[in-house]
């Protein structure tokens, strides 16, 4: 089946406009005769839940917190991306668009991402009317803050939380329709698999995760907006339940899978600090604005800090290397992630890396502690040449921009970032891969939907600095509500759909099959044991940079792993009781399947771009080298097992955006 | 270090639970509080004896899904941090440790140390938003300037991740700092005007069903709160709530 | 309106509006008593008005009666509710981690102050309706008989305080009144929505009242203890 990516014709700036103006609605009265599920309640389920109840469709609504307001939308800090143009300094749909394109090493589909820079405007007067408090200067109007590798000012932000409060509004619209019984809210149940009739998507089999009960749910269409798959790689900022479940349960019902290998490494992330880490934490992107990032020029200096005989602000600045501004004068420490990340990865490969695993590299607020405290001695008529009063003057200033940040950063490494730099390393963060969908946002099984990062459509192969909040909010609020009708428009006379099929019937015994199977088991060893091998895996040969040896030899590790997995996992407990070693073991088995998904698809992908770096592919600078005959989205074909999933390519036009090399030197 | 974990354990909700000790050695000082938690699971599950449940999520304070009661204290000695967030450096070596869920009758336990705290989310149904359309056919964002300490105290009262610390650590099991904080989020901003009676009214009622108990003012709460939600919420709520049935 | 008390908060709020009225009597009746040390004479004077204008007697006697009832009778229903809130307590709770003791007993500085009413009407309030409304002399006197032998008020105020273990029961109930009014003042105006900038004056105010009061009590008892006339 050749894929269609369902692109109106026409002018970009007109197409969107033009396809709402042409689609076929579904009238109030028949909207109450209609079903959707949702499964996530993020920013992207839980904005499309409320909105779509708000219309009128019964929506029921999953997820497998305790709560919607759980969902890990909630940790995103930096911001969301809206071209406002607040500030005057030049932004405009067009640039947005180009920005993210270009930010996505031109691996996005134009007309996706030039409709989500349309729509971000709404975004921010949506949340407002809504009650998000977003940061607002003196005069009352809202403040932007600059992201990473863009030239205008475009961020909206609630100081370090602001997609906690964009859900927190998404979850209040939700709370509207729930009290008004438009949205039947399932708390703590997992979607474990998705019901094909007639080759339509028709209803999904969850597990009640307080009793274990299995259920089946119908409707006239499903929505999955259940994130992405970091958590592949066990240790990731992602949060511990985060999974690829609900999404590989649907592209094993036929909804193909984009471009796996495009992950998003973060570069300014704690550094591990052992082997019972469970999880990594982030340190927002607007740190690199002010910090300085380094390693010691001399291995005999790393040796010293290793053995902590030597203290980091003792090192001279000679010694010190800057790598970021040594190798990209023009963007310095503001180069994009994935430059940023791989930099750090190859000096610490190279033997620089500053603490006891060699993994770390250092973020120095000291010149930013000097640079601001001379502004604020000379504003206050003090005395710039008392060092001590400069120093405390500027860490005053700095605490006020990330105070909870460097507050977080003590509490985790014991370590006091005023007094000693920082050290950050990167670590696994989002996925820009994920279920293929088409400009409707519908997958390859009609009427199975894919929104914000369980999609694939909108950040290429890699993602800007607050943009994933904003394609969350856009698909969810904006997107989805239009396209979803045009579909349902032909459902309005279909009636309740049944659950006792033979279709429920199926992918229930099925579900039961598995579970059965993890629970009588019996193996010797816990699914954490295997998630850390997996991770361990994914990191070492599919991590930030990538060979041909290494991913054949995952392919084959991935695979030897998953059928030992099988065999020797051991879940303790009953099926029909709040268990979550058997919730986690489910979650595992479909990793271990992605993993090995992903390391082919990157192995196919002959080529460097954004997230996905090749060894073989890069100049003699180490700097990425992309191929024209690579400008296509990967999407795979589930069959069986994932060594014979089929590769269907979908061939990206760039008619409004000339493509370039991406330098930032 | 080596430690002494006493911890409430209990099948179901329906199984009436007893407090269990489990000794853990090795624990470094480096893990999160979590995390020795998933070094005692592992152990558990290889021996072949359940794991304690717990519910956690993003494990760096803001899902708001970790509730540990800790050495009688909500989130542990610590201030300003969740469970997660707590570090075992915080003990001592040898120390008794004593783990239980959060308390309260609208907080029943599912299991071992997870509670049910989908009261909060009716509390929410019954008022927590203003009823705007997500159509985006709003007024521009700009077209309501808000004074800068408005919005400021807002967002405060708005950070809250609805761990139910609060009502775990007051005495008469109270929600009035979590309400005090979503009611004082909408009355500080001029967009929450409009519904500023009914919201109070409806959410304090729902409230009160929940089976939550009354606010005696002890601040325990403030001070338990990983995100420092202040008392002045609860003020605030309580004007809101005696105007509102003045006029309603 | 309707239905307010039904509410946590206006419980709350009505439990907050009868402390503030019981702190003004307070206050009121500590500056009667005070001057039973300075001015015996006036002291006299005033408890005789105080006890005879029939506004006080037959318009806010009875409110307080009412307010002091009310006040207990409410702080004991929202006790118990509050109780009902948490069937399970802890096995271990660090309450001394996050309020002051003050705070989580309130319901015992409150019974003891409610056993210290008793004692204290047994004391005076009895014997003075008896006086006033059952033998029904009015007069003041200490002879009803002789206008010259002066107000009795005084006099019966030291024959109380010949007993040491009267004293030191007045001196134990006072403390427990300052303990319950260190917590209680700052959380009355709390409950009345009352927590902005002047909540940090209003605290070093309640301090001041809260020891005070109760300390300027334990004073007269002590002088009137120590300085029998007779």
């Amino acid at each position: 089946m050749a894929l269609d990516s369902k692109i109106p014709q026409g002018p970009i700036k007109d197409k969107w406009t033009d396809y709402k103006n042409h689609i076929d609605l579904v009238n109030p009265a028949n909207k109450r005769n209609i079903d959707v599920i949702i499964v996530g309640t993020g920013l992207a389920g839980g904005s499309a839940a409320a909105t779509l109840a708000e219309l009128g469709y019964n929506v029921k609504a999953f997820c497998f917190q305790d709560s919607p307001r759980r969902a890990h939308s909630i940790a995103a800090q930096g911001g969301i991306n809206a071209a406002k143009n607040y500030q005057g300094d030049g932004d405009s749909t067009y640039r947005l668009f180009y920005d993210t394109v270009k930010g996505g090493d031109y691996r996005s589909r134009e007309a996706n991402v030039y409709r989500l820079a349309e729509v971000s405007t709404n975004i921010i007067d949506q949340c407002v009317a809504q009650g998000v408090p977003f940061a607002r200067e003196y005069g009352g109007l809202l403040d932007n803050r600059s992201f990473g590798g863009v030239l205008v000012s475009r961020t909206f932000y609630a100081a370090g939380q602001t997609g906690q409060q964009l859900l927190l509004g998404a979850y209040s619209a939700m709370n509207r329709q729930i009290g008004r019984g438009k949205i039947k809210m399932y708390n703590r149940h997992e979607m474990l698999d998705v019901v094909k009739v007639d080759g339509k998507a028709r209803g999904i089999i969850t597990r009640n995760l307080i009793n274990g009960e299995i259920e089946r749910h119908s409707a006239h269409a499903v929505v999955l907006g259940t994130g992405g798959y970091g958590n592949v790689f066990f240790l990731s900022t992602n949060a511990m339940g985060s999974n690829v479940t609900a999404a590989w349960k649907a592209h094993k019902r036929g909804a193909h899978f984009a471009n796996p290998c495009y992950t998003q490494i973060h570069p300014t992330c704690i550094p591990v600090s052992g082997d019972h880490q469970s999880k990594l934490t982030l340190m927002s992107e607007s740190l690199r604005n002010d910090g300085r990032i380094w390693v010691p020029k001399h291995k005999k200096d790393v040796e010293a800090i290793r053995n902590k005989t030597l203290k980091p602000t003792q090192l001279a600045e000679e010694d010190r290397d800057y790598y970021l501004e040594r190798r990209y004068p023009a963007f310095g420490n503001l180069v994009p992630r994935d430059v940023a990340s791989r930099a750090a990865k190859e000096r610490s490969d190279a033997g620089y890396g500053v603490n006891a695993t060699g993994e770390a590299v250092y973020l120095d607020f000291a010149s930013a502690f000097m640079r601001y405290g001379k502004e604020q001695a000379t504003v206050r008529h003090l005395d710039f040449n008392d060092e001590a009063l400069v120093r405390k003057l500027g860490q005053e200033v700095v605490k006020n921009k990330y105070g909870n940040l460097f507050q977080m950063y003590e509490k985790i490494v014991d370590e006091n970032p005023y007094e000693t730099p920082m050290m950050i390393y990167p670590a696994v963060h989002y996925t820009m891969g994920g279920v293929w969908v088409d400009y409707n946002l519908m997958t390859t099984v009609p009427g199975l939907y894919a929104i914000g990062e369980a999609n694939f459509s909108d950040h290429g192969a890699n993602r800007l600095g607050a943009s994933a909040l904003m394609q969350g909010l856009a698909d969810g609020y904006f997107v989805l509500p239009y396209t979803i009708g045009d579909y349902l428009a032909d459902d309005i006379r279909t009636g309740p759909i049944s659950t006792d099929t033979k279709e429920f019937e199926e992918a229930e015994a099925e579900v039961r099959k598995n579970i059965d199977h993890l629970i009588n088991n019996n193996g010797t060893h816990s699914v954490d044991h295997f998630h850390r091998r997996l991770g361990k895996i994914m990191w070492d040969k599919c991590g930030m940079a990538r060979n041909e040896k290494d991913l054949k030899s995952a392919i084959t590790e991935i695979s030897e792993l998953r059928a030992e997995f099988w065999k020797d996992v051991r879940v303790p407990g009953t099926a029909n009781e709040f268990n979550e070693e058997l919730a986690k073991a489910g979650r595992v088995a479909d990793f271990l399947e992605l993993g090995e998904l992903f390391a082919k698809d990157a192995l196919q992908r002959e080529e460097s771009a954004g997230g996905h770096f090749r060894d073989e592919y890069q100049t003699a600078e180490g700097e990425a080298v992309r191929k024209k005959e690579f400008q296509y989205v990967s999407a795979w074909e589930y069959k069986g097992e994932p060594k014979d999933a089929i590769l269907h390519k979908e061939h990206l036009e760039y008619e409004n955006i000339k493509v370039k090399e991406r330098s930032y030197k | 270090m080596d430690l002494k974990l006493k911890i409430w354990r209990q099948k179901n909700a329906n199984d009436k639970g007893k407090m269990v000790d489990y000794p853990i050695s090795n624990v470094s000082p480096d893990m999160s509080f979590l995390e020795m938690l998933d070094v005692l699971n592992n152990e558990l599950i290889e021996k072949g004896e359940a794991p304690v449940s717990f519910d956690h999520d993003c494990r760096e304070g803001i899902c708001g899904s970790c509730s540990l009661y800790i050495n009688g204290e909500a989130h542990g000695p610590d201030r300003l941090i969740t469970t997660c967030q707590l570090h075992m450096r915080t003990f001592k070596d040898g120390e008794t440790i004593t783990i239980e869920p959060w308390r309260a009758k609208a907080f029943p336990v599912i299991k071992d140390l997870v509670v049910d705290r989908t009261a909060f989310d009716r509390i929410q149904h019954a008022g927590g938003f203003i009823s705007v359309n997500t159509s985006g056919n709003t007024i521009d964002a700009n077209a309501i300037p808000i004074n800068k300490a408005d919005a400021d105290n807002a967002f405060m009262a708005a950070t809250c991740i609805g761990c139910g610390a609060c009502v775990a650590s007051c005495k008469n099991s109270s929600a009035m700092l979590f309400v005090g904080a979503k009611v004082s989020q909408f009355a500080l901003l001029p967009q929450g005007q409009v519904e500023a009676t009914d919201r109070v009214l409806n959410m304090v009622k729902q409230m009160d069903e929940e089976g939550f108990g009354n606010c005696t003012n002890t601040g325990a709460c403030e001070v338990e709160c990983p995100k420092g939600i202040s008392l002045e919420n609860i003020a605030r709520m309580n004007r809101e709530y005696l105007s509102a049935s003045l006029k309603g | 309106m309707s239905g307010i008390l039904n509410s946590s908060i206006g419980r709350k709020f009505a439990m907050a509006l009868s402390a503030l009225f019981l702190m003004v009597f307070l206050l009121q009746h500590f500056s009667i008593n005070i001057l039973s040390v300075l001015a015996p004479e006036t002291f006299n004077v005033v408890s005789h008005f105080m006890g005879t204008f029939w506004v006080i007697q037959y318009l806010l006697q009875p409110v307080l009666i009412i307010g002091v009832i009310f006040h207990f009778v409410m702080g004991f229903v929202l006790e118990i509710r509050n109780n009902k809130a948490r069937q399970i307590s802890y096995a271990k709770n660090n309450g001394g981690a996050n309020s002051t003791w003050m705070s989580r007993n309130m319901i015992w500085s409150g019974l003891s102050i409610l056993a210290f009413i008793c004692l204290h009407f047994y004391d005076f309030w009895f014997p003075e309706i008896n006086t006033k409304f059952i033998v029904g002399d009015m007069s003041g006197l200490i002879d009803p008989n002789n206008a010259e032998s002066g107000y009795r008020y005084y006099e019966e105020l030291q024959h109380k305080f010949v007993d040491a273990w009267r004293v030191v029961l007045y001196v134990i109930s006072f403390v427990f009144l300052a303990l319950h009014l260190l917590h209680g003042f700052n959380s009355a105006f709390q409950s009345v929505g009352a927590n902005n900038k002047y909540t940090k004056g209003l605290k070093g105010f309640s301090k001041i009242y809260a020891i005070g009061i109760p300390l300027g009590f334990v004073f007269i008892a002590l002088f009137h203890f120590f300085n029998q006339a007779h």
